[in-house]
This record gives C-alpha cells, sequence and structure tokens, in this order.
C-alpha cells in the first residue's frame, strides 16, 4: 500500500482525524452522552432503508438493541447531544443554563467518524442526535441537520438516523431534517402547559407544537406524492414521537394518558416515551436530589399505552374523572377487567378477538394462537397453558372446555387478593404494606 | 388380518435407524426415502452421535440433492411457515429433532387444510417453539456481533450460539456490511463465514489464540481498533442512568453466556 492509497484508506474510515484527537473526543464522549442519557427513546425500527451501490449499512423494519446497559435500557442508537451548552433554563433538564457542569460541543467531522466507525462494528443501528440550543433554534437545527446530510451524502450511510426537532425551528429546516432523517422527535416533555409555564418559563407550548405539525403534514404529503410519483425523496420514513416527564409536576395518570391520545391522534405520533423524572436539581417547584424514580408508575403508563395501541381499548375506559389514576398493585387491563366483572367470563373458543384481548393474562400473541388453534378443537386449560396464557390471572375470567370455573362467585376484591397472593410482582416490595424483616 | 398387518409392518420400521450425515439436505433425503417406505415413524440421527438399540438395523443415508429438493418444494408448496419452522427447529441441533420434524411433516402432508397453526397438537405446538427460541437467538447474533478490524482490514467476530444460526444470518450482514470485508466465526461449531467484498464463503480457521475481550491486546488487530472499544465501553458507562439500577433487567436482556465476546463488557 503506498502513501497515498493508505491517506486515502484514513480518510475513507474517518480514523485520521480521531486518532489525532483520541482523549480530547473521549471526554466530549463521556459528557454528551451523560447528557443525552434521558431521553428514553431508542427505537430503531418501523424505518426501510435499503442498502444499494454497495454502500454502508441498511435500516429493515425490525429494530436492533445492540446492548443494554445495567438500569436494563435498551442501546440501539449512539446517542449524544451534538453540544450541551444552552440559552434555555428549564428546571427539569440537566443541561439548563444555570446548571454548573462541564460543557463540550462535538465538531460534525467528530459525531461522523463515531457514528462510521461504530457502526462499522456492528456496535449501533445509527445515530440519536439531540442538542442544547445555542445562539438560535435554527442555528441549532442547521448544525443536525449538517451531521445527517454528511453521513448520507459523503459516507453512503443507509443505517438509522433520528433527529431532534428543535422546537422553534423553521419550517424549512424541518422539511430538510425529513430527507436525511428516519425519525424526527420533540419532547413536549411537560403534559400540561401550566407546568410547562412553571418550569420552562421561557419557552413556548406552540414553539413544541410547530415543528410537530409541519413533519406530520410532510408525511402526510410524502404519502400522497409517493402514490403518483415512485421516487419521491422519503421523508423521515420511521415518522416522529414525542416525549413526556412523568413525576416531576404533580399531573395525574389522566393527564398524561390524555395528551398522549391527543399526540397519537393529532399528530399521528409513532410513539409516545414516558421518562420517570430523575431528580437533577435542588429546586424548590421538583422532587428533591434522591428522591426514587417513579419506576412503576412508568410501567403502568406503557402497560396503559400498548392497551390503546394494540388491544383496542380507548382511554376514557381505562382512565376518567372516577379513576383518575393508574391501579399500582396490578395492571391497568386487570385492573379494568376488575371494575368490569358483568363483561365476563368470556368463553374462549366462541367470543371474538376484540374480546379475546380484554382477558386479563392473554396477549395478543396468545390471542392469535387461541383463534387458530380453535378452528381445530375446542380448548380447555392444558391447552391455554401450553399455548402460553397467565392462567393465574386469566382463570378467573375465562370459560373453556372444561366443568371448572374458577371464578364462581367471587367478588372483585377477592379476586385482586388471590391473583396477589399467588403471583410475584417486579416492584412488589414497592407497595406491599408488609414491613420485610432483612432488607 | 389388515390391522395385524399394520402393526407388524410399524412393527419393522419401528427398528430401523436413519443414519445421516447432518446436513439439512442429508436430512431431506432421510425424510424422503422414509416416505417412499411408508414409515409411520422414522428413526433418523446424525452420524455424528449414533445410537444403536441392540436389534436395530441401521441404513446410511446419503445425501441427494434432487429428493431433498422434492421434499422441501413439496412442504413449501404446503406452506411456507412450516418450510421455515422445519428448517429453524432443525437448526436448533436438539437430540432428536429429526424423528419429531419427520412427525411434524408426515402431519402436514396427510392434512388438506393446513395445520402448521393447530396449537393443540404436542408436535406442531414443540417445532413451533424451538422454531421461536432459534428465530431469537438469530435475532441476539444479529445484535450481540462486535467486529474488531484486523491489521488486514478485515472485520473479524467470534460468536458462540446456542444454536447453529450462522446460516441464518448471513444475508443480514450481507446487506448491511456490504462495503468491508468481514468474518464471522462460530468457534463452538468450528466454522465461520467470510465476506470478500462479492460473496460469502464458509471458512474453517485454526485458531490459535483466543480472541475474548480480555484487557490484553491481541496484534493481529490494529491498533486504534482498541481505541474504538476504549470508546464504545466509555459510551457504554456513561449511558448508564445508576438511580435506574436494575441489573436482574440487564443480565435478562443480554445473559452472562454471552459476555465473553462483548467488548462493552470488557473485564478489566
Amino acid at each position: 500500500m503506498d502513501y497515498f492509497h493508505n491517506m486515502d484508506y484514513f480518510h475513507k474510515f474517518g480514523i485520521y482525524t480521531t486518532i489525532m484527537n483520541f482523549e480530547r473526543t473521549k471526554e466530549k464522549l463521556h459528557i454528551l452522552a451523560d447528557a443525552a442519557k434521558y431521553d428514553v427513546s431508542c427505537s430503531s425500527s418501523g424505518s426501510n432503508r435499503s442498502n444499494k451501490n454497495k454502500g454502508l449499512g441498511n435500516s429493515t423494519g425490525m429494530g436492533i438493541c445492540h446492548s443494554y446497559t445495567e438500569d436494563g435500557r435498551c442501546v440501539s442508537l449512539l446517542k449524544i447531544l451534538l453540544t450541551n451548552h444552552c440559552i434555555f433554563d428549564c428546571a427539569y433538564c440537566v443541561t439548563r443554563k444555570s446548571n454548573d457542569i462541564k460543557r463540550a460541543a462535538f465538531k460534525i467531522q467528530e459525531v461522523v467518524d463515531l457514528t462510521i466507525n461504530f457502526y462499522r462494528r456492528n456496535y449501533i443501528e445509527g445515530l440519536f442526535l439531540s442538542s442544547g440550543i445555542f445562539k438560535s433554534p435554527d442555528f441549532t437545527m442547521e448544525r443536525l441537520i449538517a451531521v445527517a446530510k454528511k453521513l448520507r451524502e459523503e459516507e453512503n450511510f443507509n443505517g438509522y438516523i433520528h433527529l431532534k426537532s428543535i422546537p422553534g425551528a423553521s419550517d424549512e429546516l424541518m422539511y430538510e431534517a425529513g430527507l436525511y432523517a428516519d425519525r424526527l422527535s420533540v419532547n413536549i416533555e411537560i403534559p400540561t402547559i401550566s407546568g410547562l409555564k412553571l418550569l420552562a418559563p421561557d419557552k413556548k407550548h406552540e414553539d413544541f407544537l410547530k415543528p410537530m405539525f409541519k413533519v406530520k403534514n410532510e408525511i402526510i404529503r410524502y404519502t400522497s406524492e409517493k402514490k403518483i410519483i415512485r421516487s419521491t425523496p422519503k421523508y423521515a420514513p420511521a415518522g416522529q414521537s414525542t416525549q413526556m416527564i412523568v413525576g416531576a409536576t404533580g399531573e395525574s395518570d389522566k393527564d398524561i394518558m390524555y395528551s398522549a391520545t391527543h399526540f397519537y391522534k393529532k399528530y399521528n405520533m409513532k410513539r409516545v416515551y414516558y421518562s420517570g423524572y430523575v431528580p437533577v436539581a435542588n429546586d424548590s417547584r421538583l422532587p428533591a436530589i434522591g428522591t426514587q424514580v417513579p419506576m412503576l408508575r412508568e410501567n403502568r403508563l406503557y402497560q396503559t399505552d400498548w392497551l390503546l395501541r394494540f388491544y383496542g381499548f380507548s382511554v376514557n375506559e381505562l382512565l376518567n374523572d372516577t379513576h383518575p389514576n393508574l391501579d399500582i398493585t396490578v395492571d391497568p387491563k386487570l385492573s379494568w377487567a376488575l371494575r368490569n366483572l358483568n363483561l365476563f367470563p368470556v368463553n374462549i373458543n366462541t367470543s371474538d378477538r376484540q374480546m379475546l384481548a380484554r382477558i386479563p393474562g392473554v396477549g395478543m400473541r396468545s390471542v392469535h394462537k387461541i383463534i387458530k388453534a380453535r378452528t381445530f378443537r375446542n380448548l380447555n386449560w392444558e391447552h391455554l397453558k401450553k399455548i402460553g396464557v397467565a392462567l393465574n390471572r386469566a382463570k378467573y375470567f375465562i370459560l373453556c372446555d372444561s366443568q371448572d370455573w374458577e371464578r364462581k362467585d367471587l367478588e372483585a376484591e377477592q379476586i385482586k387478593g388471590l391473583i396477589l397472593k399467588t403471583s410475584s410482582g417486579k416492584f412488589r416490595n414497592q407497595y406491599s404494606s408488609q414491613l420485610s424483616l432483612f432488607n | 388380518m389388515e390391522t395385524l398387518e399394520q402393526t407388524n409392518k410399524s412393527f419393522e420400521t419401528k427398528s430401523r435407524t436413519f443414519i445421516y450425515d447432518g446436513s439439512f439436505n442429508g436430512f431431506l433425503t432421510a425424510v424422503f426415502i422414509g416416505f417412499e417406505q411408508k414409515m409411520s415413524h422414522a428413526d433418523i440421527q446424525p452420524n455424528t452421535s449414533v445410537q444403536n438399540g441392540l436389534f436395530t438395523e441401521t441404513e446410511t443415508i446419503f445425501t441427494n440433492l434432487e429428493k431433498a429438493k422434492r421434499v422441501w418444494n413439496g412442504v413449501k408448496n404446503r406452506s411456507s411457515t412450516a418450510i421455515k419452522n422445519i428448517y429453524f427447529a432443525f437448526l436448533s441441533e436438539q437430540k432428536g429433532i429429526e424423528p419429531l420434524l419427520y412427525c411434524y411433516i408426515q402431519k402436514l402432508m396427510q392434512c388438506t387444510e393446513n395445520n402448521t397453526s393447530n396449537f393443540t397438537d404436542d408436535c406442531i405446538l414443540k417445532i413451533n417453539q424451538l422454531a421461536h427460541k432459534v428465530g431469537r437467538e438469530k435475532h441476539r447474533m444479529e445484535a450481540f456481533v462486535r467486529f474488531q478490524l484486523t491489521k488486514d482490514d478485515v472485520y473479524f467476530a467470534i460468536i458462540e450460539p446456542d444454536f447453529n444460526v450462522l446460516p441464518l444470518v448471513s444475508k443480514h450482514f450481507r446487506s448491511r456490511y456490504a462495503d468491508q470485508q468481514w468474518i464471522i466465526y462460530d468457534a463452538k461449531r468450528n466454522y465461520g463465514l467470510y465476506f470478500n467484498l462479492e460473496a460469502v464463503e464458509i471458512v474453517n480457521l485454526d485458531l490459535q489464540n483466543t480472541f475474548a475481550n480480555s484487557i490484553h491486546e491481541n496484534t493481529a488487530f490494529k491498533s486504534e481498533e482498541y481505541d474504538y472499544q476504549q470508546l464504545w465501553n466509555n459510551y457504554f458507562q456513561s449511558t448508564n442512568i445508576k438511580s435506574r439500577i436494575n441489573k436482574k433487567l440487564h443480565t435478562q436482556h443480554v445473559p452472562k453466556r454471552y459476555w465473553k465476546y462483548l467488548s462493552e463488557k470488557k473485564v478489566s
């Protein structure tokens, strides 16, 4: 390999620049990954970008989690901030202006090099790039787009790119962002307008909604134009998402889920994420540092989200003025079923898909199997167990090909008691009234 | 009279063992011959682990691509799910998988309707579950492969999967890393895939050194390789939220048996 060939190689793989500043890059990566970790979105699915002309990478419909952190969250994308310099002072945010922390900023080329080299080693599915807002929203958005553009056009990169829509960014930039990114997201963070006024006084609610609205309309335009002109350039094929912080401003589960439903319906969101607030400031408006992260509540909200998106529930069945908060001790479907015992028992062998999906302990996978299997014969307890139904919950709500019916004439409270007694929840220690002796 | 004849027949066939070469085509050939001889059960075993009964008669099956293809097409015409399930379950390499698959194929061919989704049948459910397990392992390998760049510009990775999933991941890596040379080597089964920028070929290597994620650097790799591993390792630490620690969930997602080749799990 001659000298010039060698240099060419270095440029191609971006190793040259990175070697030079290895220690500095390491420090920046530490600061800017640490600051980005509170964004919980890690999805790398739903896109469709194939590898053309022997380029690098592809993204199929299915995402891949390449690793998991010790807190059990998926690592699928290189999730970093371009910079943690920020002109805003949002109380809940670790990079707020008034916070005394180390600041750093990546060069565009550095982010490109890191992404490419991590991707080539199969560490990641792609890049998740967010940023503190420096100078102005448009100035910041331009830099984010520059990274994505460079990856797509110069590196022939077909992996996944998730860009943050910066609140207040112009429509022109949001259009350009969608040409290079697979997914765009803007985090609403605070589910209520009053909460936002309290914690982020210099941000306007409309600033969050504007880029969201633009992206939604562009996606609609793209899908309709695509039908006529096949070569219409892709626009954010994996759609957009948003995130809400849970447990920072005393909002109810109803507030959160109603506003999530609003975003799903009004903005065609692919996902709404719920992030249990991790205290990062000593501020009288917020839970103090050291307060436990509301992980169980977060879990219940995700379960509700799934019931809304995949199980055919509507939000007012699960949360309403009489039940503004989810039951912490049992999952939301079981909680709903216990309030509506008049709809049960459901006959496994005759009921329709919608009703099967409403039985506690029966997931969509089991629903599918039940419907397939029952065309061959009537199902009994043994079949259901083998298929994978969680009978410890389901048995009180179903009839099958057997004389036994578990519920008999039990009341809702009795059923709940029996289920709790025979199961072991992963968060049980958090709400058990029984004192444990040894911890 | 007829019933006696049938029992006799099944008695005869029960005590016959087919030995095949361990390849999928070899197995399909054995199935073909089993069907040809109208055997109700077929004790099919790979030549690597033959267990003979005292009075069993063994018959060596020579792989015949033509016969294998006929079984493949026959099943595929019935159901594409079935052919996928059969191939995936076969790669699980579980002991006694062959007779179970034979029974599965029999059930499939006997029935006029598509009964691959008859989950009340033990044999069908079992094959389904095994195929599901192998599918999960395939997906895991797509995630857990960690390439290291060698001095001759080959991205090199070692895996030790529970099941023989290398044939299943080839396409994924080929379409993803079309512009780099790579090798994924199954150290457990001692063969690997090498992509030479044009096509994937099967290679057997004599691995003298261990390439696990130990802190000892190996001279086969470029020096900047270890810089990137360090960056990745640091990233992995920084992105963790300590106040949300949940080690149980962590090991559930990344079981310990895979840590050996994960660079972010490097032991110091």
